[in-house]
């Protein structure tokens, strides 16, 4: 286990110690079962005391790793029968968006999500699961073709934001990320969304206008990266960690807020540490509340999604107050 | 009509040349061609630069006045206040001089009114009330305005100006973006008219929610509309961008406006919109 996550040492070290200690009882015979037994129950307590008590930077640093599992590991993982599908249909095929049809527990659906990169070479193919307008609209277009054919949709948030391109301005990047938010308020079939890692502002939310909005323990969701908020905020943007405290983005915060409903959550350490176990949780709770969706006809799921959303703020409305609060 | 007509920076780099002595009010300077005119003069021409044809951004009252026929603009909403949800450092005391500045409780004034005699739902931002970012209250007061359209059966138009989303409300104001698309998802869908008139500058999420699904999108001339800023593509492609970069001229050649719309022909041109949609239909019977 290497130490890319600083908040991860003290449990290296203690791991190496135990490595440590059960070598030299192997190499010069001595029984040290106590010590080591000792030290694994040690080990558990720091790990706890670790994972229970995670900052807002911490749980960035995790939302952000590597390693972390992306939506194409998920998908075989949630899923079965999983079809592939590409393109836009009016300009290219943007391999930072990933999606087709698949099967939950035996029922078709269509996910779609965003995909980063597994290595640099895949990471520039898929301009580091940043869209470009033609993957917005690749996403709209596969979410239209479930609407059209009352499949529910399931989307997975992973993205640092929309690509800052010149390319993306001169085709549109507003106008795509606009267009979904409207169309995605008018679709007339379950829409579940999972932030799985980091959900980064309106190229976050152009898949994220769900009925329900669920987030990864450890992922985080804001509207602009902490890094872009601390440049902006104090000209420096090495103070990321301090913004990521400010800025409330993880997911216990945003359902304080009511912006999401449910935290699902992970395996200690992280999702990287046990993908499947993970997959697992992620099918459980897609499938719980896709149970209950179904249950609402088509205009009541469109009332029931700009009621989620037409909620969201928190002003104050100073009298002599005109009109009425909603 | 306010007093904050001080002529914003560009990037033209025009603010660095020498100053010459302006008397205060009496008269003002052009951020784009340095054009020095009397306040009088700049003010009987609309804003608009006699020299360039810059146009100097209108805080929402100046643009209401000059759109809107006279004494028909009613206010609605005008108490909303932004809270500090978060509680995020330095937010409070920010908000108050925004207020103080900009004579503004926040960056929107909404309302109803008429122009060129046809009743509309109208909402204009205004920048100089924190950069026109949209937090919770412009949020609700634009979802709320456009719920009174759908009511009323009223046309709406929307001018916009923001920097963008209002950090200092993190998730919830990046929320208003989904709140305002969806409450126009209804209204159109319902047959509602949404004119969207893009000044300058628009960017960020408001370019890429509401202000981007007019069923006619407009812009004044030089407007800056765009999603991500100009300095976050040249550090991400590593290249200068023109100069022309995300202008009004550079979106309608793009294909993402419908017209460029010079200040002095707005309240024409959009009473002209409002004419073509004063009937609905199929129908011969009128003239």
């Amino acid at each position: 286990m290497s130490v890319e996550l600083p908040f991860e040492k003290p449990l290296e070290d203690l791991r190496k110690k135990i490595d440590h200690l059960k070598k030299v009882g192997q190499d010069q015979q001595i029984d040290f079962t106590e010590e080591l037994a000792r030290l694994e129950e040690r080990y558990k307590e720091l790990e706890d005391e670790i994972y229970s008590n995670l900052s807002a930077a911490n749980i960035m640093h995790l939302a952000r790793l590597h390693q972390r599992p992306t939506t194409l590991d998920y998908i075989p993982l949630v899923f079965t029968d999983f079809i592939e599908l590409h393109g836009d249909r009016l300009f290219a095929d943007d391999l930072a968006i990933v999606g087709g049809l698949a099967k939950l527990n035996g029922v078709p659906v269509t996910v779609v999500g965003h995909q980063r990169g597994k290595d640099t070479k895949d990471n520039i193919q898929r301009f580091f699961g940043s869209p470009h307008p033609e993957g917005f609209r690749k996403a709209l277009r596969f979410m239209q073709q479930a609407n059209k054919f009352g499949r529910p949709i399931i989307t997975f948030i992973d993205t640092k934001g929309a690509y800052p391109g010149d390319t993306a301005e001169a085709r549109g990047q507003s106008e795509a990320i606009a267009r979904n938010l409207r169309e995605m308020a008018l679709f007339g079939v379950p829409v579940i969304c999972v932030v799985i890692g980091e959900g980064g502002s309106g190229g976050a939310l152009a898949l994220g206008v769900g009925n329900r909005v669920l987030m990864l323990e450890n992922s985080i969701y804001s509207v602009i990266s902490p890094n872009g908020a601390a440049s902006i905020l104090w000209k420096d943007a090495s103070k990321a960690d301090q913004a990521a405290e400010a800025m409330k983005i993880t997911a216990k915060d945003l359902k304080e807020f009511g912006v999401i409903e449910e935290i699902i959550p992970e395996p200690k350490g992280g999702a990287h540490r046990d993908p499947a176990v993970q997959a697992e949780s992620i099918r459980d709770a897609l499938w719980r509340h896709l149970q209950e969706l179904s249950a609402l006809e088509p205009e009541q799921l469109i009332e029931d999604r700009y009621r989620k959303f037409r909620a969201i703020g928190k002003f104050a409305e100073l009298a002599p107050a005109m009109s009425e609060t909603p | 009509m306010g007093t904050n007509a001080a002529p914003n920076k560009t990037e033209s780099g025009a603010e660095e040349r020498p100053k010459r002595e302006i008397p205060e009010g009496l008269m003002n300077r052009c951020s784009k061609c340095g054009n020095i005119q009397f306040t009088k003069e700049l003010e009987k021409n609309l804003k608009v630069c006699s020299t360039c044809g810059h146009h100097f951004r209108l805080n929402a009252w100046e643009r209401i006045a000059m759109t809107v026929d006279e004494g028909s603009f009613a206010e609605i909403d005008a108490n909303l206040v932004s809270e500090d949800p978060l509680e995020f450092p330095g937010y409070k005391k920010k908000l108050a001089q925004q207020t103080e500045n900009s004579g503004l409780k926040d960056g929107i004034v909404t309302g109803t009114g008429e122009i060129g005699g046809f009743p509309v739902a109208i909402g204009v931002m205004s920048f100089d009330f924190f950069s026109g970012s949209m937090g919770s209250v412009i949020g609700e007061k634009i979802a709320r305005v456009i719920e009174l359209a759908g009511e009323k059966d009223l046309p709406l138009i929307l001018f916009s100006t923001s920097g963008g989303a209002r950090m200092q409300e993190s998730i919830l104001s990046l929320m208003q973006m989904a709140k305002t698309s969806a409450a126009l998802a209804k209204f159109q869908d319902h047959g509602g008219l949404f004119i969207s008139v893009f000044t300058d500058p628009t960017m960020g999420g408001v370019s890429a929610s509401f202000a981007s699904l007019g069923d006619y999108n407009l812009a004044e001339p030089g407007a800056l509309v765009g999603f991500a800023g100009r300095i976050v593509i040249e550090q991400t492609i590593r290249q200068k961008l023109p100069d022309n970069f995300q202008t009004a001229e550079f979106n309608l050649k793009n294909g993402q406006l419908d017209k460029v719309v010079h200040r002095k022909d707005m309240k024409s041109f959009l009473t002209k919109l409002l004419d073509m949609h004063a009937v609905k239909g199929v129908r011969t019977d009128v003239r």
